[in-house]
């Protein structure tokens, strides 16, 4: 081992951004070019990852391991397998994107927006791969700093009440989590996560007691009803760039963190509760979708869409322990790796979503539908691309939309009839808000004299939405990359959830 | 008695302290011209105290000046940072007072003298030093927050601070009379043997005497601290100082305050500790609660740095309740740490304050980022820390006293000390959203003098650097209390 690979792409986008700051305000292209340099280093660093990946095994692959704080045991850790490998490449992709979608469009203080770009990515990246809790910790409240700021200096008119809201609301969740991880720490005698999932012998109430704490803190971050209410907002006011790296990814770390920690740490606990995830999850997928239906504003309803999305994933993963009831165990790895998919695919299309909303905004200054209206006149390309993404947020076959959903609901139906019956009304109504969207803001005559003064994409945002569009596709037409990557890790989860602990 | 037995070398950082001091008041009064002469050989002095003590660091351990002065490993450490919150405290007020035409020598030599108070009470061995350490640095800070005699806030807080701590003092006291009476020694150490030998006997009447003496002790050691319900005057003088005197007021004093409370409770009421532990608890959720909650509808800064003083020093006592020398360690890193982040905060007050402008609101922030980002990232640096967010050295502050309280199985209490964490963390992010998200309403250039902003940078990068790597001086809050 050579290059500590996983450290390289958690700290050369931190020290990239330490060099934006140093570069001041006064060069704001080499600021961009510069940012924009190390954010393809660290993407294509992370495709080492996938290169190098073994999908024949469950162990943490990369790993890296050394001392940090002798006196309680903590080390730093890191390590990835089946399922953080993909959510890396997830995230050294979009920042990618998301420093190519702020280059015109930011010019108060750009050294200090793409600094925050550059550390969110460092911290995103270390919170997937970090192996030891308290690293886990240490990066999972370390994204909390540059999103307040990104979402309270860029964002929007209500951009303080939001990005306010956004902090405390997760801020409370994580710290019942840290109490959590405290006490499982000193029962296992050690802050290694590998070692706290082989903890044995908890009784069902502490059990119960753990995963409230743990859900406290991952059923804020995906979001679940009913502590959803911090996302339209945060959504709405954050800029672009902020909004697709929230979407993309920071709501995948409350998936990831319900796969990572408290499946495997507290299975009977999740298999108690689970009942209450699943029908907590049919809400999201369900009402929520219809609450996306009678939104006015675009970027509300792409969010309210995403709470809608995002449903599935927790919905994926907790109707396992009902398959596993019926000693169905192919059902339960089948929903929790398309609980999975899905969350890759929610990053490339609601990414793109806010993108397309965001190429709209930058040239009529109005994210509201009513101020749009027979765009595919005067912007046919981006049109095209729109009405593609539109159809995946739908579900359409072929997109990357379908797969995920597609691979839940069957996985659901195995386990519960009802519950897929649910489900798959987000095909309806997924169909039903995006399109009608779609409808009114892209198709039919020029509405007012602002569309007719749109002016189509140029090269920088056509590259950024081609290449969202091709992965969309690639993902929906060929998804066994991504599968034959998760499948062992996915595997060793479900075996690790079908063992009491009690 | 010999004269080996007072054992000199032990207290020499002391001894040399108070020499200089003597001769930096000979110096000052005889050199009339500019103070700045003063103020360089205060700092030198503090320099020369902190590197004896820490060039001794560990050496002459034991009881020395007939059994009035111990000196030990945790007392060198908290020494260290008194030593070097007080030269913080120098470096920052210089040009504040200098522009006022303030900077006098007997603000200087006043608080050596505090320093010297301060470091006597770190040491003390009976109940006699530690009194004396306890007036000696008190009675100069009376009188350096009335310096600023023009100022009628000044002069109540002033007046406040000395009443307050007059009965504090007379609480404290009465408390160690008690327990004189019932042990019939003043010896620290000996006090402590008595007390274990009378609780194994089960003396009753005895008892009764050793439980209201707790109690006053306790009493007096959180007015000095600024624990609920003793806390009233915290927010009055720190808001009516000048800047510069909250900023002595609030971090050295900490420490000392720290220290008197491990010398009286951990140390010689040991065999009481279930008796004080319980009030203890009960004062610091307390604490947290008023400290945080009140803070939030603060509008002047140092009002809601002194509430947030209270909410700390919630925090901290949480760590002596856990009862083992982890959660001891916790709560002497989590002061270390807490008088670094106020010295930075008070002294970023100062930053922004010019010539007939109080830099005092938090309304005096908007807009920093604009003015001047460097300052506005260290300001940001010391409110998130003092939050309790990672990167940050505060974090592990708070985690580890966290961990020691879980650890001792009292899980309720940490839940509700995270609870209240979140609640406090609205007002320094109020700090944050006027630096960073609202326009500046004072436009005038942030020109600050080199010293200062070399320091106010050093302090806010230490945070950022002990947030990352913070092993080492956990080790040494551990090792003090001979942890592994």
């Amino acid at each position: 081992m050579s290059l500590p690979l996983l450290s390289s792409i958690i700290w050369l986008p931190i020290l990239g951004a330490g060099t934006v700051l140093t570069l001041g305000e006064h060069r704001q292209n080499l600021v961009r070019q510069v940012t924009f340099g190390f954010a393809v280093v660290t993407f294509l660093l992370s495709l080492g990852l996938f290169t190098g990946f073994d999908p024949t095994t469950y162990a943490m692959q990369f790993v890296e391991d050394a001392p940090w704080i002798p006196s309680f045991g903590i080390r730093y850790s890191l390590g990835v397998d089946g399922i953080s490998a993909p959510l890396i490449l997830l995230t050294t992709f979009s920042t990618v994107l998301v420093i190519l979608s702020g280059w015109e469009v930011i010019q108060y203080r750009v050294s200090q927006y793409m600094a925050a770009f550059l550390v969110m990515e460092g911290v995103m990246v270390g919170a997937f791969s970090a192996m030891d809790a308290m690293l886990f910790y240490f990066f999972w409240e370390g994204m909390l700093i540059p999103m307040f700021l990104i979402i309270g200096i860029w964002g929007g008119t209500q951009r303080v009440y939001a990005t306010v809201k956004f902090f405390l609301y997760t801020f409370l969740g994580s710290v019942f989590m840290l109490v959590a991880l405290i006490y499982l720490a000193y029962t296992a005698d050690s802050f290694n996560i590998l070692k706290l999932q082989a903890l044995d012998h908890i009784g069902l109430n502490t059990q119960i007691l753990i995963f409230i704490a743990f859900m406290l803190a991952f059923a804020v971050k995906v979001p679940m009803w009913p502590v959803h209410t911090w996302l339209p907002d945060a959504h709405v006011e954050a800029p672009t760039g902020g909004s697709v790296i929230l979407a993309a990814i920071m709501l995948k770390m409350g998936g990831y963190g319900f796969l990572r920690l408290s499946l495997p740490i507290v299975p009977d606990g999740s298999q108690y509760l689970s009942g209450l995830m699943i029908a907590l999850s049919l809400i999201a997928v369900v009402y929520i979708g219809l609450v996306a239906l009678v939104q006015q504003d675009m970027k509300k309803l792409i969010a309210y869409s995403s709470i809608s999305h995002m449903g599935f994933v927790t919905l994926g993963t907790f109707a396992a322990f009902t398959a596993l009831s019926l000693g169905n165990r192919s059902a339960a790895v089948l929903g929790m790796e398309g609980g999975m998919v899905q969350m890759i695919s929610h990053g490339f299309i609601s990414g793109a979503m806010f993108l397309c909303v965001g190429v709209l905004y930058e040239r009529a200054h109005s994210r509201l539908i009513s101020d749009y209206g027979g765009v595919a006149n005067t912007m046919p390309i981006f049109a095209a691309l729109m009405v593609l993404f539109g159809m995946a947020n739908s579900g359409l076959p072929g997109t990357s939309g379908f797969v995920g959903e597609f691979m839940v609901i069957l996985s659901v139906f195995q386990a519960n009839i009802w519950y897929a019956f649910l489900a798959a009304t987000s095909l309806l109504l997924g169909a039903a808000y995006t399109l009608w969207m779609i409808k009114r803001v892209v198709f039919g005559p020029v509405a007012n004299d602002h569309v007719a003064a749109l002016s189509d994409i140029n090269r920088r945002e056509f590259i950024i939405l081609g290449v969202l569009a091709f992965f969309v596709l690639l993902l929906g037409l060929w998804p066994a990359p991504l599968v034959d990557m998760m499948r062992e890790s996915v595997g060793h989860l479900v075996d690790q959830i079908s063992h009491s602990k009690i | 008695m010999t004269f080996e037995m007072l054992k000199l070398a032990a207290a020499g950082p002391e001894i040399l302290v108070l020499a200089g001091t003597c001769l930096i008041l000979m110096v000052d009064v005889f050199r009339s011209q500019g103070r700045t002469l003063t103020y360089w050989l205060s700092l030198l002095l503090l320099f020369m105290g902190g590197g004896m003590t820490l060039l001794t660091f560990g050496e002459h351990v034991g009881p020395a000046l007939n059994g009035h002065f111990i000196r030990d490993a945790l007392g060198d450490l908290i020494k260290i940072f008194i030593y070097l919150t007080a030269f913080a405290t120098f470096v920052y007020s210089r040009d504040y007072l200098q522009d006022r035409r303030q900077l006098k020598g007997e603000f200087l030599v006043l608080g050596l003298f505090a320093v010297l108070g301060m470091l006597v009470m770190v040491s003390a061995g009976s109940f006699v030093s530690l009194f004396l350490g306890l007036e000696l640095l008190s009675l100069p800070m009376y009188a350096m927050i009335a310096l600023d005699r023009n100022s009628a806030t000044a002069t109540e807080a002033a007046m406040k601070y000395f009443v307050m701590g007059a009965i504090a003092s007379g609480m404290l006291l009465y408390g160690m009379s008690m327990l004189y009476g019932a042990t019939g020694s003043l010896d620290l150490i000996r006090v402590s043997e008595t007390l274990h030998r009378m609780m194994e006997g089960h003396a009753g009447q005895e008892q009764l005497v050793l439980i209201f003496g707790t109690v006053f002790i306790v009493v007096g050691v959180s007015f000095k601290l600024g624990a609920v319900p003793f806390h009233m005057w915290v927010p009055d003088v720190y808001q009516g100082a000048s800047t510069p005197m909250t900023l002595f007021l609030g971090t050295a004093p900490k420490l000392a305050g720290f220290a008197m409370l491990i010398r009286l409770l951990v140390g010689t009421l040991d065999p009481l500790v279930g008796q004080w532990q319980q009030m203890l608890a009960i004062l610091a959720v307390l604490s947290m609660a008023v400290g945080n909650v009140v803070a939030i509808s603060q509008t002047n800064l140092k009002r809601m740095l002194g509430y947030s003083t209270i909410a700390h020093v919630g925090f901290m006592l949480l760590g002596i309740i856990a009862g083992n020398p982890q959660g001891y360690g916790a709560a002497l890193f989590y002061i270390i740490i807490y008088s670094l982040m106020a010295a930075g905060s008070f002294g970023m007050i100062l930053l922004l304050s010019r010539v007939g402008f109080e830099a005092d609101l938090v309304e005096d922030f908007k807009g920093l980022n604009d003015r001047s980002p460097w300052f506005a990232a260290m300001m940001g640096i010391l409110m998130f820390s003092m939050a309790g967010l990672p990167p940050f050295v505060g974090f592990w502050a708070k985690w580890e006293v966290l961990r020691a309280v879980v650890n001792a199985g009292q899980l309720w209490i940490a839940l509700v000390a995270v609870a209240f964490s979140v609640i406090g963390a609205w007002y320094y992010l109020r700090v944050i959203w006027f630096m960073y998200f609202e326009k500046p309403r004072d436009t005038t250039p942030l020109i600050p003098a080199v010293d200062m902003g070399v320091m106010i940078s050093a302090n806010g990068l230490a945070l950022l650097y002990l947030g990352v790597f913070p092993s080492s001086l956990i080790a040494v809050c551990l090792t003090v209390w001979g942890v592994r």
